[in-house]
């Protein structure tokens, strides 16, 4: 073979690569990707059951309920116009409190109900005027 | 007075840089040998005066000095000492001083060191070196000045995240960005070599030690920082595919290839545009990465604050200088003379494909950090985590490490597909033999672990294989140096399967003597107390085990701690290893009726994925002193040619 | 062939540039906002933060003018940041008090000593619960409480002398 034609050769084949992890990496984005949901477009949206998705929100007051195991949550998440029952088995994040911001990572069941894998609390220590903001940075959001 | 000298050090530096930069235009466009001798004690004493700044702002922090802002922002007084000086680069200014304080380093090296390769392309060299560094320079002094004061001064600081308050932030980010920056050394010639179209095997084996070195750093960043999440989050997992995460790996894949497509180009004069182009895309992902998470275009665990002005600032540097390499890689490659040509079946076509394969793999990675971003700007919400990323390149990683098993045992040039199989009969015969085994023995493994662990028994033998019937003590270190590092991925690869595989977890509330079992032992807890530290206070959970199989009982002591300044609360997971794996204990909360919460993991075999981690780079260590030092004999044996 | 290939990794790099300039330009709203904007005042008392200080309940509100109610740390810098704007608003003859999140005493006289006390009650919230109530997910925030101990705005970060116009044109409203 030809030095022209191997690198004409590897150069096909290079390009090649980059369209197959472009495809592999879109199609499997399609079913993949975890949505991101506030418990009104639950409402007003299709329920994706079973799909990995995050559910955000506040968590309503006086919804926390613990159950005998010791370990499972009930509580619901709302964003001020919709509800949504969830469902947590394992330890929660410290800043997890009623009233307080949430996202919950899981999957919604067929009843409307969500179940959580993880939850993470949202929290921001402090604000940034926009004139400091050049000269420091925020530690940001603990998730844990 | 310390910091203003920093700041003055940080000014002169970047004037140096612009020298440097002016210099080599005029050198490379005139014949005048004081220009070029010039160039090489610039770019010396700009390192020089970058690694003085750091050590002010180092100083600055181990002082405690709250006029300074960075300092109150990031540090305590009360903080112990190793924190107060990690806190230095525990912040966005100071790891961007950092980051600018090894490439000044770097290119102090390259122009001391490097003698063997062609004076212009090494000039052409340094002046993007000191293209990369001006940029960074003016980053640091318009848009991050990690020296501002804070009039009037702070009374006490805002403490550093407890997260980060671990011996592994002392050295975990230190030892990436040598990696990072290390790459920029490779970018650098990259681009001196196609400004003099010297594209060839003397610029390979300049490039190589430098290429060697920032892998070995990444692979050992990357090792630590994941056994650092691992401990630290207490989340039982060892790698999460955050945005972080990624943009360290990103780089270290682009590295990996590079290092191969290297050999290639250094042994056989082969692959010559491939490896350049490489040489740009790994020193790209090392700064997109960072950068990205950095400017908080990107969400993750490690969150920086959205700073827009900041954020342009560096997409305009990554612009210019990625933009500007590959401009120069698309007029400058097609005039390269074509290297040669070798045979479908050959080391060079086996690179081939484990170049190909990281390739696919990285963009994989790539495309899937910033999809989130994609989907933002179409005003919908998301994010891509681990499933994405290990269903699509868990299978292609299996693929690699078969690649990974044969390509050593081929020739150079040409070989024949007979041969290839009979050496390979033995490494095959056993990985099958570990997939039935596994399958009868283990069931309900999971498919990719299975296969997994089957393919690293194979890899395993097959690595060792290139010292079949070799005159041991003759082999040169390098060799030794790739068997290791192969090694390693094999042992690496079957912990990460075996943890995939044969985990077992509990989740449980316990009264004080209730026995929970989780793996070969039996946890009960036997109290629950306060304690304190330099600058938190905790509840420790006392957890009796006791192994089942009769061996003596020990305890563990998880805890959760408060951290006062800023408040916060971090778990820390008590962790027993033992030859089997590893015991992994995080305490929870109470639940109201008198009982604590308990998170059990039995994690068999999980520290070989560290203990991999550690050969590969051991492996490269290896590798790099045997170049080197063959490197050297050559030298001499010119020299010595030379006069005769 | 071989020509555009070798132009395919720019290509590729300025589709990346494009993304990523586009997270760029249109940065997140991070700040949460509150739900409890133009509700009640949720109900609450506080022990006081500091000798010699009243602490804070609900049953302040809801008499006499409008407040504000000022959510501040010691260990958060841009509350020291906006300490000159309270004391400024203070002097105009503005009621402010606070709530002093996960703090400590000492640390909150000291705060206090430094940056100026223009507070006339302050709260001691240790585990942040009244300040996740007011729906304040960060410090500093302030509350424009109306004279009927209605929520009757959110300023979310420090207060800038700029935006003492709009706590004014607020506190005025409330009245």
């Amino acid at each position: 073979m030809k030095a022209k034609h191997q690198r004409l050769a590897l150069a096909m084949l290079a390009v090649a690569a980059v369209i197959g992890a472009a495809v592999l990496a879109l199609s499997a984005l399609q079913d993949q990707a975890a949505f991101f949901y506030a418990p009104s477009d639950v409402k007003r949206d299709e329920i994706p059951v079973g799909r990995a998705v995050r559910l955000g929100g506040m968590v309503e007051k006086g919804s926390v309920v613990r159950q005998k195991d010791g370990v499972t949550v009930h509580f619901v998440v709302t964003d001020g116009k919709a509800e949504v029952p969830v469902r947590f088995t394992g330890v929660t994040p410290d800043l997890f409190r009623e009233g307080s911001g949430v996202v919950a990572e899981g999957r919604f069941e067929p009843d409307g109900g969500f179940v959580a894998d993880n939850l993470l609390a949202k929290h921001d220590e402090r604000y940034m005027p926009p004139q400091m903001a050049g000269t420091m940075h925020k530690t940001g959001t603990l998730k844990q | 007075m310390i910091a203003e000298a920093g700041l003055a050090a940080l000014w002169l530096a970047g004037a140096l840089a612009l020298l440097q930069l002016v210099l080599t235009i005029l050198a490379l466009a005139q014949d005048r040998p004081e220009l070029r001798a010039a160039i090489r004690p610039v770019a010396v004493v700009q390192g020089l005066l970058t690694a003085l700044a750091m050590l002010a702002l180092i100083l600055v922090f181990a002082r405690s000095d709250m006029s300074v802002l960075l300092v109150a922002e990031n540090s305590h007084s009360m903080k112990p000492f190793l924190y107060k000086v990690a806190g230095a680069w525990g912040n966005h200014e100071g790891s961007m001083l950092l980051w600018v304080t090894i490439l000044g380093i770097a290119g102090a090296a390259v122009a001391w060191f490097e003698r063997r390769l062609d004076e212009r392309t090494l000039i052409a060299t340094l002046g993007a070196q000191a293209a990369i560094a001006l940029g960074f320079f003016a980053f640091l002094l318009i848009a991050s000045n990690p020296f501002a004061r804070l009039d009037p001064p702070a009374a006490e600081g805002r403490g550093l995240n407890p997260l980060l308050q671990d011996p592994g932030l002392a050295f975990h980010p230190p030892t990436l960005y040598v990696g990072y920056v290390g790459l920029s050394v490779a970018f650098s010639f990259a681009v001196g070599a196609l400004i003099t179209r010297n594209v060839g095997p003397a610029f390979a084996r300049a490039v190589r030690p430098w290429i060697l070195g920032a892998w070995i750093f990444l692979t050992l960043g990357i090792t630590a920082g994941s056994y650092w999440a691992y401990y630290e989050l207490g989340w039982g997992g060892w790698w999460f595919w955050d945005p972080v995460e990624n943009a360290s790996l990103m780089p270290w894949l682009a590295a990996t290839a590079l290092l191969h497509s290297v050999s290639v180009l250094a042994t056989r004069d082969g692959l010559r545009a491939w490896t350049v182009m490489l040489a740009v895309v790994a020193f790209s992902m090392s700064m997109i990465g960072t950068f990205l998470v950095r400017s908080g275009v990107l969400t993750s665990v490690h969150s920086f604050a959205v700073d827009p002005a900041r954020g342009t600032f560096i997409l305009v540097l990554l612009a210019l200088y990625i933009g500007g390499a590959l401009a120069l890689f698309g007029a400058r490659i097609g005039t390269v003379r074509a290297g040669n040509t070798f045979d479908p079946v050959s080391r060079e076509a086996g690179l081939v494909v484990n170049n190909l394969l990281l390739s696919v793999i990285l963009g994989i990675v790539l495309i899937g950090t910033l999809y989130p971003l994609v989907a933002q700007a179409f005003g919908v919400k998301l994010s891509v985590g681990k499933p994405f990323f290990d269903e699509t390149v868990g299978p292609i990683a299996l693929v690699l490490m078969a690649a990974l098993a044969a390509g050593p045992l081929l020739r150079w040039r040409r070989d024949r597909l007979s041969a290839l199989r009979d050496r390979m009969t033995v490494p095959i015969a056993v990985a099958l033999l570990s997939v039935a085994g596994i399958a009868v023995f283990a069931r309900g493994a999971g498919v990719l672990p299975t296969l997994g662990l089957g393919l690293a028994a194979g890899l395993a033998v097959a690595s060792v294989a290139p010292l079949w019937r070799r005159a041991l003590r003759r082999t040169p270190l390098f060799t030794y140096g790739m068997v290791l590092a192969h090694l390693g991925v094999a042992v690496s690869v079957a912990g990460m399967a075996a943890e995939s595989a044969f985990t077992q977890e509990q989740l449980v509330a316990v009264h004080v003597g209730q026995p929970v079992d989780v793996g070969p032992f039996v946890v009960r807890l036997s109290g629950v107390r306060p304690t304190v530290g330099d600058n938190w206070s905790a509840i420790e959970g006392v957890l009796r085990v006791s192994p089942q199989d009769g061996g003596p009982d020990f305890t563990l002591r998880p805890q959760q701690r408060f951290f006062s300044a800023p408040p916060t609360v971090t778990s820390e997971a008590a962790i027993k290893t033992t030859l089997g794996g590893q015991l992994y204990t995080v305490l929870g909360e109470a639940d109201g009726t008198g009982r604590r919460q308990l998170r059990l993991w039995w994690k068999p075999f999980v520290t070989l994925i560290w203990l991999g981690g550690g050969m590969i780079a051991a492996g490269g260590a290896l590798s790099l002193i045997g170049r080197v030092r063959r490197e050297r004999k050559a030298a001499r044996r010119e020299e010595e040619m030379g006069w005769a | 062939m071989t020509k555009f290939i070798l132009w395919l990794p720019l290509a590729l790099f300025a589709l990346l540039v494009a993304v990523v300039a586009s997270g760029v330009v249109q940065p997140k709203d991070t700040a949460i906002h509150s739900q409890m904007v133009d509700k009640t005042l949720p109900q609450f008392a506080l022990d006081p933060m500091v000798n010699g200080k009243p602490g804070l309940s609900s049953a302040d509100y809801g008499k006499g003018g409008p407040r504000l109610l000022n959510v501040f740390a010691s260990w958060c810098l841009p509350c020291i940041a906006e300490a000159p704007q309270l004391i400024a608003l203070e002097q105009r003859g503005v009621p402010i008090d606070a709530i002093a999140v996960r703090d400590d005493p000492a640390d909150v006289r000291k705060f206090l000593a430094r940056n100026g006390d223009p507070y006339a009650r302050i709260g001691d919230d240790a585990r942040a619960d009244v300040q996740l109530a007011l729906g304040s997910s960060g410090v500093p925030e302030t509350f424009v409480i109306g004279a009927d101990g209605h929520i009757v705005a959110q300023h979310i970060g420090a207060i800038r002398p700029e935006d003492i116009p709009e706590i004014m044109h607020l506190l005025e409203k409330a009245q």
